[in-house]
């Protein structure tokens, strides 16, 4: 794959070389792009040009009425609040807890720890539809539904395991001096953990950060199961939503995707250089 | 002393997950087993009914449709997926001009989800209004019934899947970066081709990274939900295992029911991922069995100029 120029005989090779993988590349792009590109195209149109054949690939000026529609049919700003709520509330708590729980797997010896960390990783196999139904009745019995409690609350308590995983792959690979120099200097374990090792992670807490963002913020399932009332629901929910009416009006549904989609793709841009160094060291690549 | 110390405070870094272990998985685990032999429906009492519940799922239509739908899908948009992202991915190793845009291009389908793009593709498909049809029709091709025809249900969803599959580039090429140059610099010399080269030293040294989502795709596949619910497709030809579980818990208040096809989702993903282990040993080839096998000589330089980042 490595082309390198050893000889002006070879440059001419490595033209055509280069010109088929630019022409690949561009179109697995525009694969990629199309749909997401109609997307946009067609929450700004006008209802009649929606259905127009052949399609128009411009929309017929810029019909941002969609967007004022999806704003109010779905009362949008609640549900973005929603959504908001409990995702900045699972990231937060899930980056704090699992990146605590990580270092106490990868900097401390005490008993069992192999046989919990052992259990950790089972659980990253065990998919939670077994669990579904007991806790929701768990959940029930608490009265904690149609609040964000059972959304948010599992958070608190290690979050994910794969989340964990990848932070102790991390923390292993830190070296141990830096807990024992500052320990010397009489800083307890904790605020090691709070002044030393969270912020020489950024990349792995990022990484973290925006899987469980794209995690939560996606999550339909969730929002379904535990939310009844229309105040509460997420986005994804609010959008589930109009997706049952019998007569769809895509102008304003693309219109109130797109916005939906805004958040996460803000998050992954902002913080793409740090995510793409976390999966290169998370282990994840094998 | 030290020792004594770390002692505790180890336990005390990880208490938060043990507690929420005990709570959210070991006793609902507990539950979830008891629960499949009753016939619990959240209104009367449960009685224990055996293995009823089993017996029943297996001679239910229903669950062997959503089970069929579920296993074709794994089997055909899990490789194809691989496929794709990996044959992307060793492009996109290219010292090019613009390849980080085509990366971050190539990746964007893979952070844009949830029922957003699922509506989304419910448009693009549609039989007489959907983007596909039209185009296809540009072409003089009668486009199907993606959602509509039972027979389309399942090449959409693979077409969705494929057009999703990025996601796994970034693990590749972050696999890639390993892959010692002095393997691709011995075969330019013996005059290796470039599709000799991918097919002989990248997707044996990837393999490592091709397990690990091989593993994670089969069980995505089994657990997909979201889109599913949201697209359908074809009244029933379209509903997948989880979206039928669901249904059962949470439409049809069977939940004795629904925790036994939990059950058999994770039997079938216990299997075919133990399935994927054992086989590992066969194809997926570890870097440090090089470094095994030369050990005096040294490790070959990885540039950073090679690196992507």
């Amino acid at each position: 794959m490595t082309v390198q120029r050893r000889s002006l005989s070879k440059s001419k090779k490595l033209l055509i070389q280069n010109s088929v993988l630019y022409v690949v590349l561009t179109l697995a792009s525009i694969v990629c792009i199309l749909p997401l590109f109609w997307m946009i195209s067609t929450s700004l149109k006008s209802g009649n040009v929606i259905f127009e054949v052949p399609p128009q690939w411009l929309p017929d000026g810029f019909h941002i009425e969609n967007y004022g529609k999806a704003l109010q049919d779905i009362p949008f700003m609640q549900y973005f609040l929603n959504s908001t709520i409990i995702s900045v509330t699972r990231l937060v708590a899930e980056v704090f807890v699992s990146a605590f729980v990580a270092f106490g797997f990868a900097k401390f010896n005490f008993p069992g720890k192999n046989i919990w960390f052992l259990l950790l990783l089972s659980t990253i196999m065990l998919p939670s539809e077994v669990m579904l139904i007991p806790v929701f009745q768990m959940f029930t019995r608490l009265g904690w539904v149609n609040t964000f409690l059972p959304l948010t609350v599992p958070a608190f308590f290690g979050g994910q395991a794969v989340f964990i995983f990848l932070l102790r792959q991390f923390f292993m690979s830190q070296s141990d001096e830096l807990m024992e120099a500052a320990m010397i200097d009489g800083a307890n374990k904790f605020s090691v953990f709070v002044k030393i090792y969270l912020p020489i992670s950024k990349p792995a807490l990022i990484t973290v950060a925006i899987f469980s963002f794209q995690g939560s913020w996606n999550d339909l399932m969730g929002p379904l199961i535990y939310l009844n009332d229309s105040k509460k629901f997420t986005l994804q929910l609010g959008l589930a939503m109009f997706n049952g009416m019998t007569k769809v009006e895509w102008g304003p549904l693309m219109a109130a995707s797109v916005l939906t989609l805004i958040p996460v793709l803000v998050i992954f841009f902002a913080a793409q250089k740090y995510f793409v160094e976390g999966i290169s060291f998370s282990g994840i690549k094998g | 002393m030290k020792k004594a110390l770390s002692r505790n405070a180890g336990f005390f870094f990880v208490a938060p997950w043990v507690i929420g272990f005990i709570v959210f998985t070991v006793i609902p685990l507990f539950q979830a087993l008891y629960l499949g032999f009753t016939d619990s429906n959240s209104i009367t009492a449960p009685n224990f009914v055996g293995f009823q519940n089993y017996i029943d799922l297996f001679h239910d239509e229903d669950f062997l449709s959503s089970l069929s739908l579920t296993v074709w899908y794994a089997i055909f948009a899990v490789p194809l997926g691989i496929a794709a992202s990996l044959s992307l991915a060793a492009l996109l190793n290219c010292k090019i001009r613009g390849v980080y845009l085509f990366r971050t291009i190539l990746y964007l389908p893979a952070v844009v989800s949830g029922v957003s793009i699922a509506l989304l593709w419910r448009w693009i498909l549609d039989k007489d209004m959907g983007l596909l049809n039209m185009l296809l029709a540009r072409i003089g091709i009668q486009g199907p019934g993606w959602l509509s025809n039972p027979n389309w249900v399942l090449p959409s969803y693979i077409l969705i899947a494929l057009w999703g599959a990025g996601g796994g580039i970034l693990t590749y090429l972050a696999g890639l970066q390993d892959v010692p140059r002095s393997l691709y610099e011995a075969a330019d010399l013996d005059g290796a081709g470039w599709f000799e080269k991918f097919v002989k030293i990248t997707v044996p040294m990837l393999t490592p990274v091709i397990f690990y989502n091989l593993i994670m795709g089969i069980v995505g596949a089994f657990r997909k939900f979201s889109d599913a619910y949201i697209i359908g497709g074809a009244g029933n030809q379209g509903r997948f295992y989880m979206v039928y579980l669901y249904q059962n818990a949470f439409n049809y208040f069977k939940m004795g029911y629904a925790t036994a096809m939990a059950w058999i989702l994770f039997l079938i993903i216990l299997v075919l991922s133990l399935l994927v282990f054992k086989s590992s040993n066969l194809w997926v080839f570890y870097n440090a069995e090089i470094e095994k096998g030369k050990k005096k000589s040294k490790r070959a330089p990885h540039g950073k100029e090679g690196g992507l980042y």
